[in-house]
């Protein structure tokens, strides 16, 4: 078996001690980013990755950290969408449409054990899936050429432009920015200077972490500060934490056709979490009808969106490893942190490096285990940070980022960048202009420009060559309908309002 | 009115005819694949350009923005930031970190007192936690003074 080859070469690299520390610690840190209200998955890892390097950990020891925050705050987004009706981020809002209800019924602390061994279910399922399915869709991905890695980007780009947002001019648009920042710099065929404006500092092009850092944390800062830090205060007493066994054992399937559903809505590229939780939630309401009371505080409506983003974030890393392209925002910040490790995702990836892929398999299986020690019995311990005000944590997380930009980079200008991007990121999300595709275009713009120029080269300038497989249609196929669909889905597919209080 | 999404949107417009504008005058690299160094990014100008068009022709629902208190606010944040970044390197961590950290602070929950103490509070916790946590190479003062 390969397979059991492979996982006890993981298992191998994941039960050191050294890494099966930075696995804890990477949970905990990401429980806490996820918690904190205004903070999730994304502008976590981004804030941390400038630090994981500037400390020299090599790459299955970086990945690991970082994954495990990844995974940490998937788990910890629960926490401030229940308590607080403020989800740190996208894929956490449905979680908010029963949890917070639940919360204020009096029973705060049966939603967040509830929503924590959904969590785990999700993502220990997913973990599985990634684990059975990334080695099979690596071997198709050998049969990938420019012509098909040009099709899947803008698959990528088409998807989560189409389902991120509420107008697909402004996903495109977010997109077409990326890609447009992606090619400043030198040209990597001729080596030439590209629209740097004569300005040296640009030659190398704008690093990704940059961008994100500023697009994410430093944005946020901004809302903190439009709204002077009003936000809801923590008036939810949770007593004691017990666990509520015959509730949970009542979502059973609830919990398994979500992990599925999830899983699928993770692996598409560009889609993500958000879809994850999005459609499990919409699903099961409609499976449990009207007499299911989805809405009110019931267990069901915790259980599904929570175990479908945390599905989906196992689910997301799958494109991201065999094909090199994210199927999610955090999963895009991850890809920043692979490239710049010098680990090249793709299928070369499983045969070359299967240190790096087990390793981290192997890790996030037992990440999990830690992660629902941390999220059900210690839970409190995290409720306790809510109540950190922003005035103080909004600062330190601006610190934190500028340092770690900063002893990545020495230079001013790039922390120049880090503001001008953090203006951009706020005007862009008054604007509801998604980031996510920005930083995915910044990403992957230089990649895709590249494939189609060898495209072309193979083909001697033929632009039917793109078209010349049937991977290839499919993908163009795919990209055209992931752009359209929504449209017309999106009078069917409302999003729900958040819950007033 | 709709106006920010027409106004933004007009901008993108412009923005992304100048820059297919620039890129068309790449000059040309005395070897050439057949799609060029010019193609790709004009191309990707012309989709933006016509994304900006979109939203000057279907703008969505206005914006809820700031008011002059906020917007200055934001402003004071703003130059508080690009300060730091130019007065890291000859400053050394702690100064500029424990002004720039009290003035957003402040700007969050305007209170004097605690602003300040935030401010002092998170200098002197970060830099032992990057100077000897971490061990990332940091300078507290500015060089020379010890």
């Amino acid at each position: 078996m390969d397979l059991l080859a492979n996982l006890s070469l993981g298992f191998g690299i994941a039960l050191s001690p050294y890494t099966l520390m930075l696995a804890v610690l990477g949970c905990f840190i990401g429980t806490i980013v996820g918690a904190l209200p205004g903070l999730g998955p994304a502008n976590g890892v981004a804030i941390m990755i400038p630090i994981t390097f500037s400390l020299g950990l090599d790459a299955v020891a970086a990945l690991v950290l970082l994954t495990s925050i990844y995974y940490g705050a998937m788990y910890g987004g629960r926490i401030s969408s229940i308590l607080l009706n403020i989800p740190g981020d996208e894929p956490a809002m449905m979680t908010c449409l029963d949890g917070h209800p639940m919360a204020k019924n009096g029973r705060p602390g049966d939603a967040l054990v509830i929503s924590g061994v959904a969590s785990f279910v999700g993502a220990f399922l997913s973990t599985i899936g990634l684990m059975l399915l990334a080695p099979a869709l690596s071997r198709i991905a050998y049969q990938f050429g420019p012509a098909e890695y040009f099709a899947l980007y803008l698959l990528a780009f088409c998807t989560l432009g189409g389902i991120a947002s509420n107008n697909q001019a402004k996903a495109a648009f977010a997109s077409c920015l990326g890609i447009m920042i992606a090619m400043i710099g030198l040209d990597p065929n001729s080596g030439m200077a590209r629209l740097t404006g004569g300005n040296l500092h640009l030659y190398d092009g704008i690093d990704f972490l940059v961008a994100i850092v500023g697009l994410f944390a430093v944005s946020e800062v901004f809302f903190f500060i439009e709204k002077h830090g009003k936000q809801g205060a923590l008036n939810i007493k949770i007593d004691k934490v017990t666990v509520p066994w015959l509730e949970i054992w009542s979502t059973r399937w609830v919990m398994l056709r979500s992990s599925v559903l999830g899983f699928i809505a993770g692996v598409l590229p560009g889609a993500g979490a958000s879809l994850g939780s999005f459609l499990t939630y919409v699903t099961e309401k409609s499976i449990a009808g009207e007499k299911g009371k989805f809405g009110t505080g019931v267990a069901k409506g915790i259980a599904a969106p929570e175990v479908g983003n945390n599905a989906a974030a196992g689910g997301a890393l799958v494109p991201m490893l065999t094909l090199g392209v994210p199927g999610s925002g955090t999963t895009a910040v991850l890809l920043a942190v692979l490239v710049t490790l010098n680990i090249t995702p793709g299928p070369t990836l499983f045969t070359d490096r299967p240190d790096v892929v087990w390793g981290l398999i192997a890790s996030l299986l037992i990440a999990n285990f830690v992660l629902l020690a941390m999220n059900v019995p210690m839970v409190k311990v995290f409720v306790k940070l809510l109540e950190l005000p922003p005035a103080i944590l909004m600062p330190g997380v601006t610190m934190v980022s500028f340092v770690g930009i900063y002893s990545l980079t020495g230079s001013y200008f790039d922390l120049l960048l880090v503001v001008l991007f953090g203006i951009l990121g706020y005007v862009l999300r008054k604007l509801d202009i998604p980031t996510v595709p920005v930083i995915l275009g910044i990403l992957l713009g230089g990649k895709m420009e590249k494939q189609l120029r060898d495209a072309m080269v193979l083909s001697d300038g033929d632009w039917t060559y793109l078209l010349s497989s049937g991977i290839s249609i499919g993908l163009f196929v795919a990209a055209f309908l992931g752009f359209i669909a929504p449209m017309f889905l999106r009078k069917f597919l409302k999003k729900p309002q958040l819950p007033t209080d | 009115m709709l106006a920010s999404d027409r106004i933004f949107g007009a901008l993108v417009v412009l923005g992304a005819l100048g820059y297919v504008a620039t890129a068309a005058q790449i000059p040309a690299p005395f070897f050439s694949d057949p799609l060029g160094t010019r193609a790709f990014p004009m191309i990707v100008g012309s989709c933006a350009a016509l994304c900006g068009a979109m939203m000057v022709w279907r703008p969505d629902a206005e914006p809820e923005w700031p008011g002059l208190a906020s917007l200055g606010a934001l402003l004071v944040a703003t130059i508080a930031l690009v300060g730091y970044a130019y007065a890291l390197k000859p400053m050394g961590f702690l100064l500029p970190t424990a002004v720039v950290s009290a003035i957003l602070s402040y700007q969050i929950a305007p209170r004097v007192v605690p602003a300040i103490l935030a401010g002092l509070g998170l200098s002197v916790g970060l830099f032992v936690l990057f100077r000897f946590v971490l061990g990332l190479s940091l300078f507290g003062f500015p060089r020379g003074w010890f």
